[in-house]
């Protein structure tokens, strides 16, 4: 019925492995952050005194953006001790999933869910750690009761404040990061899909061929699109660790 | 939902079937998983270029929020599609 056929699965999310157990996954990642320690070891190499010129200039852009976008708005003043961490989150993050508009290699790494969980999974630690840091043993109750709950709710309120801490956040970051980027590959390969089947059309019909331009164009604005997308999930992710670990810092009694 | 019928009642092979309704419940799942994502994101983005322009001094305090609501509300989307997927091709 259809002119084209979608290909499992696994032909889209996997290659063959370029060692094994290392696949081109694995590659991009150690790439990612490779580039981005390059970034910034030149950059601290040059001299802090005159004017910042191009590796300098770029790596005090982020970091600007990391300050001004990320820890301000949600830590404030006292979480600039934050801004390492979350710089590395959101550069590791972002330099994973834009593979996945580069030619030739038009995959990002956060797709599958390994580096998402792992992420998420350090983001999770880090939180409680940093909420057993500030408000000791007492954190695991105002983290399960928040203040003012009736005695009769402590309960139920209790096992919904359990669930959603522990169990659903680092879930939906995980989900968030991975689903996204999954999905924008998906649609480039479908995209793709349809440009070739239109173009390699065997057909009688004068107008079908050139009708590839079509999907050709829906997928250079989605191409566009996923640039946007890879940054945006970047720093979905980087400020909501921000949020959270506020969130332990604070506790809910100084919240409301 | 009659052309569905007539496909299914089209499918001989218990495989076939299998698929089918795999295919169709993986659309449902994920059309049905749009609706309400839609309908808030749509909401907060609204509602943030409503405050935007009201106080643009404002501007990059509601942004971040706008984001935080948006990333909280579309999880459930993207749930609906890692289901989809599930579905599809598990």
């Amino acid at each position: 019925m259809l002119g084209l056929e979608f290909p499992p699965i696994n032909e889209i999310l996997r290659w063959q492995d370029v060692y094994p157990s290392f696949n081109k996954i694995a590659l991009i990642a150690v790439v990612a952050a490779l580039i981005g320690i390059t970034l910034f070891l030149l950059a601290s190499r040059k001299d802090p005194l005159v004017a910042p010129t191009g590796s300098r200039n770029l790596a005090e852009v982020i970091i600007d953006f990391i300050e001004e976008g990320i820890v301000m708005q949600t830590l404030g003043k006292s979480g600039l001790k934050w801004t390492p961490f979350l710089l590395s989150l959101f550069i590791f993050i972002f330099l994973c999933n834009i593979p996945g508009v580069l030619p030739i290699i038009q995959m990002p790494a956060t797709a599958r869910i390994a580096i998402p969980l792992s992420l998420a999974l350090l983001v999770w630690v880090i939180y409680i750690g940093t909420g057993l840091k500030h408000q000791g043993i007492g954190y695991f109750g105002h983290l399960l009761w928040p203040p003012g709950v009736p005695t009769a709710l402590k309960p139920l309120v209790g096992f919904i404040e359990f669930i959603s801490t522990i169990i659903v956040t680092p879930f939906s970051l995980t989900v968030r990061l991975m689903a996204n980027m999954l999905a924008g590959h998906i649609l480039l390969v479908t995209f793709a899909l349809l440009t070739e089947a239109l173009l390699l059309a065997e057909t009688s019909q004068v107008f079908l061929v050139p009708m590839s331009i079509l999907p050709f164009g829906m997928l250079m604005f989605l191409t566009g699109f996923e640039i946007l997308v890879a940054f945006l999930q970047a720093y979905i992710f980087a400020i909501l660790a921000a949020v959270y670990i506020n969130n332990s810092t604070e506790g809910h009694a100084e919240e409301h | 939902m009659e052309a569905f019928s007539a496909i299914v009642a089209q499918a001989s092979d218990p495989d076939d079937l299998k698929n089918i309704e795999a295919a169709a419940g993986a659309g449902m799942a994920y059309g049905l998983a749009a609706i309400g994502p839609g309908i808030g994101i749509g909401y907060i983005v609204g509602k943030s270029v409503e405050a935007m322009a009201r106080q643009p001094e404002a501007a990059g305090m509601v942004r971040t929020t706008m984001f935080l609501g948006i990333a909280f509300t579309e999880a459930l989307a993207l749930i609906g599609f890692v289901v989809f997927i599930l579905l599809k091709f598990a």
